[in-house]
């Protein structure tokens, strides 16, 4: 499983969309959002943290449909699912080098990026907890959604359609825990409320999502 | 003493039935080759013998870790070295060393290329050298003589009398000679009378 991970990682690193790609793509909308909006800083402070989680879940969204794609199109997922490995440990896997690719530099570059919507100072450390919270519950949910469209023509956009719905309880507790924290409020119940989602999701949606393969390898 | 024995199979592709009542073994050291045109469900029975699908209806003996199978898509990565793939498909299956299996497809000379980088027919050898590196007994080989010259196609038919002279068995969808003694089956006489949609995939197609 390991060696899945380790795979998965270098392909991601060589294939030169791995970690860059999500990134860029988060500087460019958080960029975009004061020439949209304007140049009132107390507008960006107000709306910075829903547009830097929002970023960050577009951004997540991106790279989703590879996550089986290329498996899937060059044969690999045909042999993962006759080796000895389980395939819910296979979807595991695969969500968890998709967040360490996507998540994982969203949340690190997301105080940096927070600099451009002038983030209230207090939100900043809740804003890298709710991400790091938050960020795998998208990997893994991407990854469902990635299984069921697995093999679909055009499955990217049916991908799209079927993942932001599921990704909106993780978007308002996310958000709002980093609100709050930057009014001076308590945030700790929305991140909970968010690292339950997280656990749910974890703990639910590889049996769904190995379900959902074995259907679409058939 | 039959290493895989297929009993009244039915098996469907997109909820249609194309093939019923299959039955057949495959001892140790046996090569059994089945062949029939375009369409006749060489692919489908493969899959449905090594798991990837279940049967409509009937049994394989064999336990689908058991088998190897090896596709048209070599589930080869064109960023990864020749030894990268066969050393993460190694490692996956539980095995060690990949020497053998380099050496037995001549790719030895290959090992550091990307595989993005090689002919069809050096990706190929490498796809059917992972067969080897999977240590598993019987063998589902779909068309695994595309793009192999001559010569690659006289190697990969010393790879499998190897095996089956260690005790393997293997099961070839073909429509060349491979030159070794062997079984055949003509899977046009298992065609399923009725094409009528069966199952949830109904609902699908």
């Amino acid at each position: 499983m390991i060696r899945l991970l380790t795979r998965d990682l270098k392909l991601a690193v060589r294939s030169g969309g791995g970690f860059g790609l999500a990134l860029a793509f988060f500087l460019i909308v958080v960029v975009l959002v004061p020439f949209g909006v304007g140049p009132d800083a107390s507008v960006h402070s107000l709306i910075a943290s829903g547009v830097l989680w929002i970023g960050a879940l577009l951004a997540c969204l991106l790279s989703l449909d590879r996550i089986f794609a290329t498996d899937y199109e060059d044969g690999s997922l045909d042999i993962l699912a006759t080796a000895p490995v389980p395939l819910e440990g296979v979807l595991a896997i695969k969500a968890c080098a998709h967040w360490i690719t996507t998540g994982l530099p969203l949340t690190l570059a997301a105080p940096v990026f927070g600099v451009f919507l002038n983030l209230a100072p207090d939100a900043y450390a809740w804003l890298i907890v709710t991400l790091l919270v938050g960020t795998p519950a998208l990997s893994m949910i991407g990854a469902f959604g990635a299984a069921l469209t697995v093999g679909l023509k055009r499955g990217g956009l049916l991908l799209s359609l079927l993942v932001l719905p599921l990704y909106v309880p993780t978007l308002i507790f996310g958000a709002t825990a980093a609100r709050r924290a930057g009014e001076g409020l308590d945030a700790s119940a929305a991140v909970m409320l968010q690292g339950g989602i997280t656990l749910l999701s974890i703990a639910v949606l590889p049996f769904a999502g190995a379900a959902a393969l074995r259907v679409n390898l058939r | 003493m039959a290493l895989l024995s297929v009993s009244n199979l039915s098996c469907s592709r997109g909820g249609v039935t194309i093939l019923s009542g299959v039955s057949f073994e495959v001892a140790a050291g046996q090569a059994v080759l089945l062949q029939g045109p375009n369409g006749s469900g060489k692919t489908t029975l493969l899959r449905t013998i090594s798991g990837l699908q279940p049967p409509v209806e009937g049994t394989v003996s064999a336990s689908s870790d058991s088998i190897a199978y090896a596709a048209h898509a070599d589930g080869i990565k064109a960023t990864l070295t020749v030894a990268e793939n066969l050393e993460f498909w190694a490692s996956l299956f539980g095995t060690r060393g990949i020497d053998q299996a380099l050496e037995s497809f001549e790719l030895t000379e290959l090992k550091s290329r990307f595989a993005g980088r090689l002919s069809a027919g050096q990706k190929r050898r490498l796809g059917l050298a992972r067969l080897l590196v999977t240590d598993r007994p019987i063998w589902a080989l779909d068309e695994p003589t595309v793009s192999l010259d001559r010569s690659a196609v006289a190697l990969f038919a010393g790879v499998i009398a190897s095996h089956l002279k260690n005790g393997g068995a293997a099961l070839v969808a073909t429509h060349i000679d491979l030159g070794f003694n062997s079984d055949s089956i003509d899977l046009s006489k298992y065609r399923a009378q009725s094409h009528a949609p069966t199952g949830f995939d109904e609902a699908f197609t």
